[in-house]
């Protein structure tokens, strides 16, 4: 459709399409999601729930899956990686 | 298999077995660790991990004071992956009778010479912000601690240079030896049995029943709890011969991971998980710290604790053919006091006297006889 | 004690499983529920896509769950499950199971770099609004996903740079020449070939290396003529499929060979409990698609309409063990991590430290490996095969996945004794 809505990814306002998920939009702005034991910086790898490599904060609640999450208007995303 | 015949023999390499091979070692004696399963994989595995003085009874402080001690002196060489952090424990105080109780037990500590202290409501909730507003209080108790037992275990039998032997299950005991499951005989002098639950196998006589808990983990949230916190009531629980009850029992992991205990319950052998007693002690847990509600679990288990019928593990000699050394029977202080157990098996083997009196802890005491 | 919610029949998983199964009780039962851990019905393999399936589960009469997450088995026939941090409950009269498979990582140094993905991963997270267009992406590991993630891509405007498949190319002759028995999948081929044209396709290749200094900048492969690099902006990478049977193990039904055994009904030898699809076998969509249906036919009373579905299942069947053998893994795949390769990643445990362990619950106990937040499900795989450790105690565990202690707690109030 379009449709556009506005998310906050640590910080940064990002324009998103209705529809997308909230790791995708934290991709889109070169973030990464989390932060290894050992410090290493992780992105999503499986894409479908089950590796939880994509967790992030996701409005005030820690560990939400991001690529099973999607975008609404005003959500605040804030990654490990920050 | 090597057919030698070592001297001692332990049953069960959990973190009693463990300690038992350390002290011995020490004193100069080599022993064979046999284990059915993995070593440190029954309730050694399933506890907290919790180090820590209990004050009563009176055998039972001496045992956890004792032990407490020695694993402050172990700590300094204990490696990162033994999780041992000093973190100290705060007895929580839910109402201005408990807290009455924390004054007593401070005034007690203080009398023997042991660190606490006092905490009034507001020091409370500095020392840990989400527990609940309108507690009245708690005793910090700094020298407490917290372990990560299986790893420890394993720690222990290396550095004690036992021979250990893994899928070894032990069938019967003899006068001289021990047979295996698969009939071989090891042959031995002294057979220490620290096979927690499973002693009752071996030897069916012993006033022991399993007592069953349950254990959930979260998620890492560093920084949600840095004390192992408990209720003054736990003390109630543990002792008591209740049925099924449930205690507060939280404690921070090195990994930031938040560790939830503690329920108690006989007559369940199973593994799974009982929804009610485990819903009834997250439920209980959450009128402490309303936040835990929201914690995502990533596992949740159960684990059985040897507990006699009076409360006090077995260290001791046994049985009428003189070479059974009983180490098991500690309810929920296994990891607590595995090294003053160990210290106390190795003065019995060597006939050493021990650091503090033997006699509570004497399997004779319960009167309970084993047959042949 | 949070609502319970009757139903007749409770399917788990809305892809085509799931779908199929909804769509075929729901023609004679009234009250079914599907309950799917995404944001919408589809699965896999047909995340964000409209077909006549996912029509037909709109307009069929079933109720459908979405973000609903089954944590546990509860006894007296009921499930329960976590949507938004909420728990629910869910009494049935019959279960299908249809939780579908997930791919299999095995590690390789820089596997963990972001930028690496999995094969159906990355077209996942493409259809979440990942920019794909003129990326460059090389698509490694084994199976026909790869083509058709591929094939996906490059019509979004990705650049796929190479195609490198394990297995070699007289396995994937024999199983194109099979293909007769299944004509549709002929088309489907053909049509493959066509939109990868020109994109090289390299059999016998694997990656061995992936480079980049905080994310993915070049990958090594490992291919007939020599080692070749290839500059990329994403490696997706996938070794095939492992069916998700955690549930199923919790609901008691038995395993054969790490798949859930049905018997022609598709009926597990749990009470009252069906499985159909991926976690059945490995078979793609239309294996699916059609054991979905029988289970659903079979649910709802209706066995003469399964019976009719009973040859088309067979000749998938016949995919599925064509499948299995062409594509089967080589040995050298166990070999591609080194000593310092991370293989658990929820807890960055190394390979040498899993090694160091004599199975998989000594390396749990006493290395953490698995002891995160995936419970296992990304490294067991990989360890099994590489280091042929078997499951460690057969014994699926709740929560199924990571639920609030709030969920946990909601369970009890008015149980009598477990069973």
């Amino acid at each position: 459709m379009g449709d556009e809505i506005t998310v906050t990814v640590n910080g940064t306002a990002v324009r998103v399409a209705v529809g997308t998920m909230a790791a995708a939009a934290v991709m889109s702005v070169g973030a990464v999601c989390r932060r290894s034991v050992m410090g290493e910086t992780r992105a999503p790898l499986c894409g479908m729930g089950v590796c939880f490599e994509c967790r992030a904060t996701v409005d005030g609640v820690e560990h939400v899956r991001t690529c099973q999450v999607l975008c609404r208007q005003g959500m605040v995303i804030t990654t490990d990686a920050a | 298999m090597s057919a030698a015949a070592s001297d001692v023999v332990i049953v069960g390499a959990g973190i009693v077995g463990a300690a038992c091979a350390w002290s011995l070692a020490r004193a100069g004696v080599k022993s064979r660790v046999l284990e059915c399963g993995v070593a440190g994989g029954g309730a050694t595995g399933a506890g907290m991990g919790h180090l820590v003085l209990m004050d009563r009874p009176e055998a039972e402080f001496a045992l956890t004071r004792y032990s407490r001690d020695l694993w402050s002196q172990l700590a300094p060489e204990i490696p990162p992956e033994g999780e041992f952090r000093q973190c100290g424990t705060i007895w929580v105080a839910a109402n201005e009778s408990q807290f009455e109780a924390a004054r007593s037990k401070h005034a007690w500590y203080q009398e023997r010479g042991l660190r606490s202290e006092l905490l009034d409501g507001r020091a409370l909730a500095d020392a840990e912000p989400n527990l609940r507003v309108g507690l009245a209080g708690g005793l910090l108790v700094p020298d407490d601690a917290v372990t990560y037992a299986p790893w420890v275990t394993r720690w222990l039998l290396e550095r004690s240079g036992a021979e250990v032997s893994l899928r070894a299950r032990v069938s019967r005991v003899q006068r001289d030896a021990v047979v295996l499951a698969d009939e071989e005989r090891v042959a031995c002098g002294v057979v220490v049995c620290a096979a927690g639950c499973a002693a009752t196998e071996l030897f069916p006589a012993l006033p022991m029943r399993p007592r069953k808990g349950h254990l959930a983990i979260t998620d890492r949230y560093p920084g949600f709890v840095h004390h192992q916190l408990a209720e003054l009531g736990y003390l109630d629980s543990a002792h008591g011969s209740a049925n099924e009850s449930v205690a507060f029992n939280v404690q921070p992991r090195a990994t930031g991971q938040v560790l939830l205990g503690s329920s108690r319950q006989f007559g369940d052998e199973s593994v799974e998980i009982a929804w009610p007693t485990l819903s009834r002690m997250i439920r209980h847990a959450t009128e402490f710290i309303p936040a835990l509600a929201r914690l995502a679990v990533t596992r949740v288990w159960t684990g059985f604790r040897a507990a006699t019928d009076d409360g006090l593990p077995l260290i001791g000699p046994y049985g009428d053919a003189g070479n059974v050394i009983l180490a098991t029977g500690h309810e929920g202080l296994g990891i607590t006091t595995a090294l003053a157990t160990g210290e106390l098996v190795a003065a019995h083997i060597l006939g050493h006297a021990p650091a503090i009196p033997a006699a509570p802890y004497l399997p004779s005491r319960t009167g309970a006889r084993a047959h042949g | 004690m949070p609502r319970e919610e009757r139903c007749r029949i409770l399917i788990v998983g809305a892809g085509p499983a799931g779908i199929a199964a909804a769509c075929a009780a729901a023609e004679t039962v009234d009250s079914v529920v599907v309950l799917d851990d995404n944001p919408a019905a589809g699965g896999q393999i047909w995340r964000g896509e409209e077909n006549r399936w996912t029509a037909r589960l709109r307009v069929c009469g079933a109720r459908v769950s979405n973000q609903t997450r089954v944590i546990a088995m509860l006894d007296g026939g009921r499930v329960l499950a976590e949507r938004d941090g909420e728990p629910l409950v869910f009494r049935y009269e019959k279960l299908i199971i249809a939780t579908g498979a997930r791919e299999l990582f095995l590690p390789f140094p820089g596997w963990t770099l972001p930028g690496v993905t999995g094969v159906g991963g990355l077209q996942a997270l493409v259809h979440g609004g990942l920019a794909i267009a003129g990326r460059r992406v090389v698509v490694a590991g084994s199976g026909p996903l790869l083509l058709a993630v591929a094939a996906h891509l490059r019509e979004r405007g990705a650049n796929i740079l190479a195609i490198a498949e394990q297995a070699s190319f007289r396995s994937l002759l024999r199983f194109g020449a099979q293909l007769w028995r299944t004509p549709a999948k002929i088309a489907q081929a053909l049509e493959l070939q066509w939109t990868l044209r020109g994109v090289l396709h390299l059999k016998e290749a694997w990656p061995i290396a992936a480079h980049g200094d905080g994310s993915l900048r070049e990958v090594t492969l490992r291919t007939r003529a020599g080692a070749r690099r290839f500059a990329c902006d994403y490696l997706a990478c996938g070794f095939g499929l492992v069916p998700n049977v955690e549930l199923a193990a919790l609901a008691g039904c038995e395993l054969r060979d790490g798949f859930v055994g049905v018997d022609g009904w598709q009926q597990t030898t749990a009470r009252d409990v069906l499985c159909a699809g991926e976690p059945t076998g490995i078979g793609g969509v239309d294996r699916s698609v059609v054991e979905g249906r029988i289970a659903g036919y079979v649910a709802a009373g209706r066995r003469e309409k399964a019976e009719r579905l009973f040859g088309e299942r067979r000749r998938l069947h016949g995919f599925s063990a064509a499948l299995a053998r062409c594509f089967a893994l080589r040995e050298e795949l166990r070999h591609l991590a080194d000593d310092d390769t991370i293989v658990c990643r929820c807890e960055d445990v190394k390979l040498k430290s899993a090694f160091e362990h004599e199975g998989a619950r000594a390396a749990r106990l006493h290395g953490r490996c698995g002891m995160g937040a995936c419970q296992g499900r990304i490294c067991g795989p990989a360890l099994r095969f590489m280091l042929g450790w078997a499951e460690s105690s057969g014994r699926a565990r709740p929560p199924l996945f990571p639920a609030t202690m709030n969920t946990l707690a909601a369970v009890g109030e008015e149980e009598s004794a477990h069973v």
